[in-house]
């Protein structure tokens, strides 16, 4: 068991995106291992995930992307938290970023240089990223 | 026979009606000037002596009940984080405690900014900002800010549960009169504007009545329960949520047009009606009071005029602008004048229409076409009202006036506008004998009998055939 209660989650699905099951399952998945999930669902603007990270007071923002246009969606997102005071909250990026099937290496440099610190290839599982966001606060283990 | 005095204490009139509670009939209404400079009990004792001349008694009443929008109604100024999160909650939970919301602040206040609050002279500062266990720097900023300055209303923290008893103490410290209730906003998708509503008002009722030198009205009724906006919420709560023992009507807007502001308040979830569209942004209040201050038929005439297009207005009217101008002035100027010819009653039509029309366009949700490489998506904000069953006017000028649907048609869904989630086919009601008031009150001590006269008392406009003219 993690001990994790004082991390929170902002999650949500960027842009005009609508597919909502992946959403649900990381939802689910993220609060289980004890996080404090903000989930704004679906067709999130960023304004929205940059509000919601203000006034919760979040550690990490997820960023889902499943209709491969992620990339136009998630440029200028970090600019933006840095404006907001949110220099200290990780940006976590994954889904079906890119349309269709493209060198992830590739596709990964370029959410990294977008300044997100994790980018995740498709069929990535959510205890994947629950492993990141205790590893990244270096939350103990028991 | 057993009968209430119900009173409503308004900034030009004060109303009186007089309820028979076994027959659940209003047996007599009246007004007088309001009288609070001197001695407010004049003017209510002036309305009280006609509406006992119609009685042809002067008996004694089971209930003595109150509301007032007197000596400036409830001044309130809303603080929190994000303009559309926790500075909106706040703003939603002084709107339905019947407030008059002088200003609302988001982010860290600055001195510039406590300067226009301490200028507004609130009587009472909604602090809010962060959700439970979310931000706390920025509430407690604020509440330095306000401890440093010379504010002295009532504040009440409203913020992020993990510091609000820290806010308090800063404040309370700093020799402020300082309260705690629930988080407006305890997480993104909750809001709680009940616990904020219901402290506002104790706060109304325990300090501001006495400052307003409404205390010696209390002397002869029990109490001033709420201030009107409140009282009509109320109202209009029951009327659609029914008691126990009586059902209510379901879903309804209703639209206030008065002199100074036309409130719309709507009862309803306002969940999208079509398929494939997402709700985005804060959760809706069921019971939502919204305010607009530049629509208004006598001191806010001239801001109405401002707002509205002029060449559009003579179009509808039929009636040369500055012959509209004129009038609007003299209006504005003498607020008891009423139209004395076909001309300045249209103009007057007008002006009733425009508040509706817009104050419940501002009122609804909007539906945002986003345009992806696939197509159109929708995106809803507020509340989609378009299947709301029933439209409901009230107010001074409504009321009164020859052609009611006339002026409530405004508030219909326009095809051309479609992204604006206005009533489709709401069958249109008025509340013909002006109580949605008074039943407020009633609603306080004898829910089921006030939702039982309000379901008499308030008509279907098309039952109403033509009203005469010189109704007024
Ligand atoms: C169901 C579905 C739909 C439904 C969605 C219904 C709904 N409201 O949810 C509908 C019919 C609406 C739809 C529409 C479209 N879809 Co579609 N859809 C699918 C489908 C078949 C299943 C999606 C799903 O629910 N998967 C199950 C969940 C559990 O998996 P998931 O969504 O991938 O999420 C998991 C992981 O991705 C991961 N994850 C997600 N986010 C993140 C974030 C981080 C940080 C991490 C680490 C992990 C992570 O964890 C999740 C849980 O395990 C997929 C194909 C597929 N088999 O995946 C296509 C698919 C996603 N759709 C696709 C497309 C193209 C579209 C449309 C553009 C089609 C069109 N031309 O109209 C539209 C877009 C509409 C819009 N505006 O969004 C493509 C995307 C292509 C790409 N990116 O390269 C896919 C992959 C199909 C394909 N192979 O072409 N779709």
């Amino acid at each position: 068991m993690v001990k994790n209660k004082n991390i929170s989650v902002v999650l949500g699905v960027i842009g005009a995106d609508v597919h909502a099951v992946g959403n649900r399952i990381l939802h689910h998945a993220l609060g289980e291992a004890g996080f404090e999930v903000i989930n704004i669902g679906v067709m999130a603007s960023q304004e929205e995930f940059i509000n919601a990270a203000i006034e919760t007071n979040a550690n990490v923002i997820v960023v889902s992307s499943l209709y491969g246009h992620g990339e136009i969606d998630c440029r200028g997102l970090k600019e933006k938290t840095v404006e907001a005071g949110l220099d200290n909250v990780k940006l976590y990026v994954g889904g079906n970023l890119v349309v269709g099937k493209q060198d992830w290496k590739e596709t990964e440099k370029k959410f990294i240089n977008m300044g997100f610190d994790r980018a995740y290839p498709p069929g990535t599982m959510p205890q994947d990223v629950i492993d990141d966001i205790n590893k990244d606060f270096m939350i103990a283990q028991e | 026979m057993s009968l209430a005095l119900l009173i409503d204490f308004g900034s030009t009139y004060t109303k009186v009606s007089v309820v028979d509670l076994d027959q659940e009939t209003i047996v007599a209404t009246a007004r007088a000037r309001t009288t609070v400079e001197k001695n407010i009990m004049e003017g209510l004792l002036q309305a009280k002596d006609k509406a006992e001349q119609q009685l042809g008694c002067q008996p004694e009443y089971k209930y003595k009940l109150a509301c007032s929008s007197a000596a400036g109604g409830l001044r309130i100024v809303a603080v929190g984080l994000v303009k559309d999160l926790t500075v909106e909650a706040a703003k939603q939970a002084a709107l339905g405690a019947g407030a008059r919301v002088l200003g609302v602040y988001a982010h860290e206040l600055s001195i510039q900014e406590i300067n226009e609050i301490e200028s507004a002279k609130p009587e009472i500062v909604l602090l809010a900002g962060g959700t439970d266990g979310g931000n706390k720097d920025v509430i407690l900023h604020n509440a330095r800010m306000m401890a440093e300055s010379i504010v002295k209303p009532t504040i009440i923290v409203a913020g992020n549960k993990v510091v609000a008893e820290e806010a308090k103490q800063i404040l309370t410290k700093a020799g402020k009169e300082a309260l705690i209730t629930e988080n407006v906003l305890p997480e993104l998708e909750k809001l709680n504007v009940i616990p904020a509503r219901r402290l506002i008002r104790q706060v109304f009722l325990e300090t501001i009545i006495a400052a307003k030198g409404l205390k010696r009205a209390e002397a002869f009724i029990e109490r001033i329960l709420m201030p009107t906006p409140a009282a009509v919420l109320n109202a209009a709560q029951l009327l659609s949520t029914g008691c126990e023992g009586e059902q209510g009507l379901g879903d309804l807007v209703v639209v206030d047009i008065g002199g100074a502001t036309t409130d719309v308040h709507s009862l309803a979830e306002g969940l999208p009606t079509r398929s494939g569209v997402s709700y985005r942004g804060l959760p809706q209040p069921f019971a939502k009071r919204t305010v607009e201050g530049d629509l208004g038929m006598r001191v806010s005439a001239t801001s109405l005029l401002e707002t509205i297009n002029q060449k559009e207005f003579e179009k509808l009217t039929n009636v040369h602008i500055d012959r509209v101008k004129k009038y609007i002035n003299d209006v504005h100027n003498n607020y008891s004048l009423l139209p004395q010819d076909e001309e300045e009653l249209k103009i007057e039509t007008a002006m009733a229409t425009y508040c509706a029309g817009m104050a419940v366009e501002r009122h609804v949700g909007t539906l945002e076409v986003v345009w992806t490489p696939f197509g159109a998506s929708y995106v809803q904000h507020g509340k989609d009202l378009t299947e709301t069953p029933y439209v409901i006017g009230t107010g001074g000028v409504i009321v009164e006036h020859s052609q009611p649907k006339e002026i409530l048609q405004s508030t219909l869904f326009n095809e051309e506008d479609p992204t604006l989630l206005k009533p489709r086919k709401p069958e249109f009601l008025l509340d013909e004998s002006y109580i949605m008031a008074s039943m407020g009150l009633l609603a306080e001590v004898e829910p089921e009998k006030s939702l039982r006269i309000m379901k008499k008392y308030i008509v279907s406009i098309q039952e109403l055939g033509v009203r005469s003219q010189n109704s007024q």
